[in-house]
């Protein structure tokens, strides 16, 4: 593989030694970086959601209006099968919320405020059984999903998973333009080599060779650095996404997160080489 | 300085390529640049194997257009072309690099890769022969010393006089041990007694049995080669008034 990868030493001087002056590996770079940054983002938010879909997705809420018999509720929900984690919010959490869009008019006795009581519900516990053990108990209560509340959250995280996987590959596309765009430059500052190159006989797959090598070798060194750097920036990141990992239940990346993040600079450089091979190619059987 | 060596690389179809008659074969061949007036018509000529040819003609006959065609740098724009015994005027150009390493060519202005050194210049038809550079290092020197640079292998063109940037061409043409040897205007750019020393190493690699087309307007150079013949080119044409390059004379016993 390596071998394949580092030309022979006299097959390396037919191009000179311009690796790194030219602009191939500076926008591999920036395009690793910026690659790595937003997939990172794109898995962490994918967690997030999957997180927060399977937290919320169990969670349950039922509102007594005031005066109902909340105590009366609460041993209902226990008694059903398959009902966890059963709390009633106190009156004075729920005024203490409250204050935040009333002021102190919420701590008024005028104010009648309903009473919450969460459960969580197993998988394949019957919602309609609860259902019928808490009307029997207060029939004025009412049962909410909590994934109805956050189906707009959900939605635009994931509307953003996407965004972020376009990105990606739009980040790709214009990596692959400028290798492109580098192939044919490294073309005409050579065509005298090529020239000469091939009226003595080489073919196109030797000429291609020398360009194609010189290429992976600048795009892998431009991966590397990109990833090294994006590396930094989400280690810099962490403390942020300790704080929010907190409010997701901890989602933040997995190992197989990091471990596909690991592999975006070798499948860079897989395809800045497969362009530039391409890209030549194409350019070289326009000539005799 | 044009001392005989015994070159050991063979070039690619070298042993077929001497059985043949005639090297190339040229059937009213025209060629025409772009939407252009044809540079060259009705080529109608043989290059037998093992001769020596002077192309000669007034600027602008279409000497060089014509030595394209011969290196395959060119196709022609009609007529069909032979060389080697094979028909080239539509072949695929997949399969003109194997061709192209039987013919060596020495550039008017030599063609040497600037940031290469006289060593790898002189090695690169054998490397992308595919000789690794133990198989080459041998070659190579030899060669330089036949040109009389074995002192100068590590000099880049830029820092290597005319002559000396020329005798590096003429390395690199014949390293190979081409079947045909083309050169165009080989002595234009150096002095009387360079050209003859020229003259000598192109006519010691003829002795050897390559053919040798050498396009020049230096009359002294044709007259110090004796048995060489002449192909005249005037207004894009070959001038053969006698016919005996449209039909060459064959030797006694040739089955070609």
């Amino acid at each position: 593989m390596l071998a394949r990868l580092f030309a022979p030493p006299s097959e390396a001087r037919l191009l000179g030694d311009e690796r790194l002056r030219g602009p191939t590996a500076w926008v591999v770079a920036i395009m690793s970086f910026s690659i790595m940054v937003i997939a990172a983002a794109g898995l962490a938010l994918t967690n997030t959601a999957g997180t927060l879909s399977q937290t919320i997705e169990a969670r349950y809420s039922v509102e007594v209006p005031a005066g109902g018999n909340v105590a009366a509720v609460v041993s209902a929900i226990r008694s059903a099968p398959g009902a966890t984690d059963v709390q009633a919010i106190p009156e004075a959490e729920m005024r203490r919320t409250l204050e935040r869009w009333l002021g102190s008019e919420a701590q008024s006795g005028e104010l009648p405020v309903p009473a919450l009581v969460n459960f969580d519900l197993k998988q394949g516990a019957d919602l309609s059984d609860v259902q019928r053990r808490v009307r029997s108990a207060s029939p004025e209560a009412k049962i909410t999903t909590h994934q109805e509340a956050v189906a707009p959250l959900l939605r635009s995280l994931r509307l953003l998973q996407w965004v972020a996987f376009g990105l990606v590959l739009l980040l790709s596309a214009a990596a692959s333009a400028a290798v492109v765009l580098a192939a044919r430059g490294a073309l005409d500052t050579h065509r005298f080599t090529i020239e000469v190159m091939h009226g003595i006989g080489a073919t196109d797959l030797q000429v291609t060779r020398l360009f194609q090598r010189k290429i992976a070798i600048d795009a892998f060194i431009g991966s590397l650095a990109g990833a090294a750097a994006a590396a930094l920036v989400l280690l810099m990141l962490t403390a942020g996404a300790a704080f929010a990992g907190e409010l997701t239940g901890g989602a933040t990346l997995s190992g197989f997160d990091f471990l596909f993040l690991a592999m975006l600079p070798i499948a860079l450089t897989v395809l800045a080489t497969w362009v530039a091979r391409t890209a030549v190619l194409a350019a070289l059987r326009k000539a005799l | 300085m044009a001392r005989r060596v015994s070159l050991s690389l063979q070039a690619a179809g070298q042993g077929e390529g001497s059985k043949l008659s005639q090297v190339a074969e040229f059937d009213s061949v025209g060629l025409r640049y772009g939407t252009g007036a044809e540079v060259l018509r009705d080529l109608d000529f043989r290059l037998a194997n093992g001769g020596f040819y002077f192309l000669t003609g007034p600027s602008g006959a279409g000497k060089t257009s014509l030595l394209k065609l011969l290196y395959l740098a060119q196709r022609p724009t009609r007529g069909r072309i032979r060389l080697f015994g094979e028909e080239l005027t539509d072949a695929p150009r997949e399969s003109l690099p194997q061709f192209r390493r039987r013919i060596g060519v020495v550039f008017q202005d030599f063609r040497l890769v600037r940031h290469l050194s006289a060593f790898d210049n002189v090695a690169l038809p054998l490397r992308i022969a595919g000789a690794t550079d133990e198989q080459v290092e041998g070659p190579v020197r030899e060669m330089l010393a036949w040109v009389g640079l074995a002192d100068r292998a590590s000099a880049r063109p830029p820092t290597l006089s005319g002559g000396e940037q020329q005798r590096v061409a003429i390395a690199r043409a014949v390293i190979n041990r081409p079947d045909l040897l083309v050169a165009d205007e080989p002595t234009g750019n150096v002095d009387a007694a360079m050209a003859q020393r020229l003259l000598h190493l192109f006519s010691a690699l003829n002795r050897q049995g390559t053919t040798v087309v050498v396009a020049t307007h230096d009359v002294g150079l044709i007259s110090a080669t004796p048995g060489a013949k002449l192909i005249r080119l005037e207004g894009g044409s070959v001038a053969d008034p006698t016919g005996t390059l449209r039909n060459p004379p064959r030797p006694l016993g040739s089955d070609g």
